[in-house]
């Protein structure tokens, strides 16, 4: 790690390790002992379920709501069984399910032979995943030296993938490392993934697996022409979390969004559903070598970035907790935050410094994500591109790891293809201009910044002490993030959640724990 | 008084474009540009910068000069009255409606984008401007996004609404406009039109538009908390709501 430039006091960030830690201690304890639709949907993702019916509902959903009550015994063992019983492969199995077979009528077979078979697709389905772990390794280590830092992160969403597409590989030709695909609005409240390729979304374009197999193709096409691995990214937070996971994984995924909170405070969905979708989504994403990048961003877009830094701080120290209890390992950790402030704030330029600097010598190792201004982006789009030059500046003097391009004209319209461009080239001209000036300045003793990265941190430590006071379910109830109350058992996807049997059976599960060795109970 | 563009003489018309064009950068590209601002009217056009975005693309920066104007004297223009402050609306509401006034507002529809609402409705505001919680003679509910029109119309009933507030911020293909529009139609369909202020906002969406989808207004960019609450008390003054 290079020396500290604020003079952060090492033991109070150990605090604020060691209280995220009990804060999340009985949310782990409530995770362990549930599961949910979502979780058995992944699970039966990982064997080979998938398709649809002649009606358009996906296998996974229709075989779990064949299981219904039964939930809590876990999926897998009735989807094996009907693969054993009926002596079919999985592909040959799902047309039989979309044909109307129920499952859960079969007499089972031998649970030895469960296990058995069990061990097999486990096998199965964690060498695809290995592979493309393998793969991606060597594609990035290959043409290392020409991405860019930070990595440069831009944002495709026309509703329609074959179009996403053409952006998409006009952007990674202007410079891009990384190419997020938005999801159309709405998609997380969808209890459901939709299947095959789409054309037709609003404000973005769905995230099926076959959507993320077309991108994924392009993008390694684009790449091995201009010589570079360009990373693609989708969502993976909603009621589907774990299920886009697992797509991600299996289609070679490089990030996902993917924020332990953001679902319930921002989408109004269920606090239980989303605290146990998450851990299993966050353990995939482990084992897939995919980074996730955390919301904190959107908690400046609601409140007052200057008043409300801690809260962004103190959400980043939760996400990590949760991360680690996921398996998920530091450099994995794209935790989030925002170029937020208002920019007719005297010195906010070096408010602003300072809260990135500490994120990024707080989570030295993390891919920290930067995201650009928003809020007071305006229709004035020479502002806008002057602020984003800023934002640019801090991006790259505070060594943040993945810098989402700010778009002249955000307020406006979704991007222009030329507005991309702007943006690419702004931030190539700050990224070479400044390219050494983090390792060759130090801030002043006790100055400006020093002071304010002090103050956000002394007013996280108060805060983190106030929800492990409430407990974290209290604590979101009670209006401490975010401004918003979400009632414990309120918001959307509650009623997918099951508390597990004493002999809930899922393999891939205890797989992904010993994987990742993840320790249960801490 | 006729007007056109001003660069650095009066009258001289200059006006800078970028756009881009779907063609490789090339001689022949920029030729293109300065062919296609020509036919929208201008003169003396310079192609002063482009740059390809791709093997199909390029990007243009054209200055031109247009001999087009236009007499100012006759430009007719809607726009919601001058507002009255946090204080002032408080204090019309004490004076006028002798009772608190309850505001429901949503991002209704399959929206999901509440930083509109929140600009407006959240206590914190919007740039140092508070939010409708935050007066004290308003009662404001926030439903948050993605909230079905037959859902905010119920909940409306239920909380004795004066003021229905839409957001739209998602206006690809227009679905802002279907979602607007089918609003109206059920609060008519439900006989609760006249009994309640109906207002649409969102970065797209201006006054003369609302007007036209048959809301009483229209809030567009800019649009500040305070502004919405002076509409809405003055014309449930207006209306003699009590």
């Amino acid at each position: 790690m290079t020396k500290s430039k604020l003079n952060l006091d090492t033991n109070k960030i150990a605090k604020a390790r060691e209280l995220s830690k009990q804060i999340s201690a009985p949310v782990q304890e409530y995770i362990e002992k549930n599961t949910t639709v979502a979780i058995e949907r992944t699970t039966l993702r990982m064997m080979g379920a998938d398709g649809v019916d002649s009606n358009g509902v996906p296998i996974p959903n229709k075989v779990v709501d064949q299981i219904g009550d039964n939930l809590c015994y876990g999926a897998t063992k009735y989807y094996i069984n009907a693969l054993l019983k009926k002596g079919l492969s999985p592909e040959e199995l799902n047309i039989e399910i979309g044909n109307g077979l129920d499952i859960t009528k079969l007499d089972f077979v031998d649970f030895s032979f469960i296990e058995d078979k069990a061990q097999e697709l486990v096998e199965i389905f964690a060498s695809k995943v290995k592979a493309n772990v393998a793969f991606r390794e060597e594609k990035v280590h290959k043409y290392k030296e020409k991405e860019n830092s930070p990595l440069l992160y831009l944002i495709v969403a026309t509703g329609n993938i074959y179009e996403d597409v053409k952006q998409a590989q006009a952007a990674a030709k202007q410079g891009a490392d990384i190419i997020a695909v938005i999801r159309t609005t709405g998609q997380s409240l969808l209890d459901f993934v939709p299947y095959g390729p789409t054309t037709e979304g609003f404000g973005g374009t769905y995230a099926t697996q076959e959507n993320f197999k077309i991108m994924r193709k392009a993008l390694d096409e684009t790449g091995d022409e201009i010589g570079k691995y360009i990373r693609l990214v989708n969502y993976c937070s909603g009621l589907c979390m774990p299920e886009i996971a697992v797509m991600g994984a299996l289609e070679r995924l490089d990030m996902m969004l993917n924020d332990s909170m953001y679902g319930i405070l921002f989408r109004d969905i269920n606090m239980y559903r989303t605290f146990v979708d998450q851990k299993f989504s966050r353990m995939i994403n482990s084992f897939a070598g995919i980074v996730i990048n955390s919301g904190e961003d959107n908690y400046l877009t609601t409140s007052d970035a200057v008043e409300k830094a801690y809260t962004v701080t103190a959400s980043q120290f939760i996400n990590e907790r949760f991360a680690y209890e996921s398996g998920l390992p530091a450099k994995l950790m794209g935790l989030g935050h925002a170029f937020e402030m208002n920019p007719d704030i005297k010195n906010g330029f070096l408010l602003e410094m300072a809260q990135a600097q500490m994120a990024s010598e707080i989570f030295p190792e993390a891919p920290l994500k930067y995201m650009p201004p928003t809020k007071y982006m305006t229709g004035d789009i020479f502002k806008g591109l002057a602020m984003n030059t800023l934002f640019n500046f801090i991006a790259k003097s505070t060594n943040q790891g993945i810098l989402l391009l700010g778009m002249l004209t955000e307020a406006i319209h979704t991007p222009f293809m030329q507005d991309r461009f702007l943006g690419v080239a702004n931030a190539k001209y700050v990224l070479n201009n400044i390219a050494d000036f983090s390792d060759d300045i130090e801030y002043k003793k006790d100055g400006i910044m020093q002071t304010r990265a002090k103050v956000v941190l002394d007013e996280t430590i108060e805060f983190l002490e106030e929800i492990n006071k409430t407990n974290l379910f209290n604590a979101i109830e009670g209006k401490m993030f975010a401004e918003v109350s979400r009632p414990k058992n309120g918001g959307k996807g509650l009623e997918g959640v099951a508390e597990k049997a004493e002999d809930y059976y899922n393999p891939f599960y205890t797989y992904l724990e010993n994987e990742l060795n993840i320790v249960k109970g801490n | 008084m006729m007007i056109r563009p001003y660069g650095d003489t009066l009258n001289d018309g200059a006006v800078q474009l970028s756009f881009t064009l779907p063609v490789a950068h090339c001689a022949k590209a920029d030729e293109a540009a300065i062919i296609y601002t020509k036919k929208l009217g201008f003169k003396e056009v310079e192609v002063v910068h482009s740059n390809p975005l791709s093997d199909e693309f390029t990007f243009f920066v054209v200055y031109g000069k247009t001999d087009i104007s236009i007499d100012y004297d006759k430009v007719v223009v809607e726009e919601v009255e001058k507002s009255l402050d946090f204080y002032g609306v408080n204090n019309f509401i004490k004076e006028h409606i002798e009772r608190k006034i309850v505001v429901v507002g949503a991002c209704s529809g399959t929206d999901a984008h509440t930083v509109g609402i929140d600009a407006i409705m959240n206590m914190k505001g919007f740039d140092q401007h508070y939010g409708l919680e935050r007066y004290p003679m308003i009662e404001a509910y926030n439903l948050g996004a993605q909230i079905p029109n037959e859902e905010l119309i119920k909940k409306a009933v239920e909380l004795k609404a004066d003021a229905i507030l839409i957001s739209q911020i998602v206006t690809q293909k227009e679905v802002h406009i279907q979602n607007l529009t089918e609003f109206i139609e059920l609060l008519e369909a439900e006989g609760l039109r006249s009994k309640m202020v109906v207002c649409a906002g969102g970065p797209r969406i201006g006054n003369k538009l609302a007007l036209e989808l048959g809301y009483d207004a229209g809030f567009g960019r800019g649009t500040y908390p305070e502004n919405v609450a002076s509409f809405i008390v003055e014309k449930m003054h207006e209306r003699g709501m009590k």
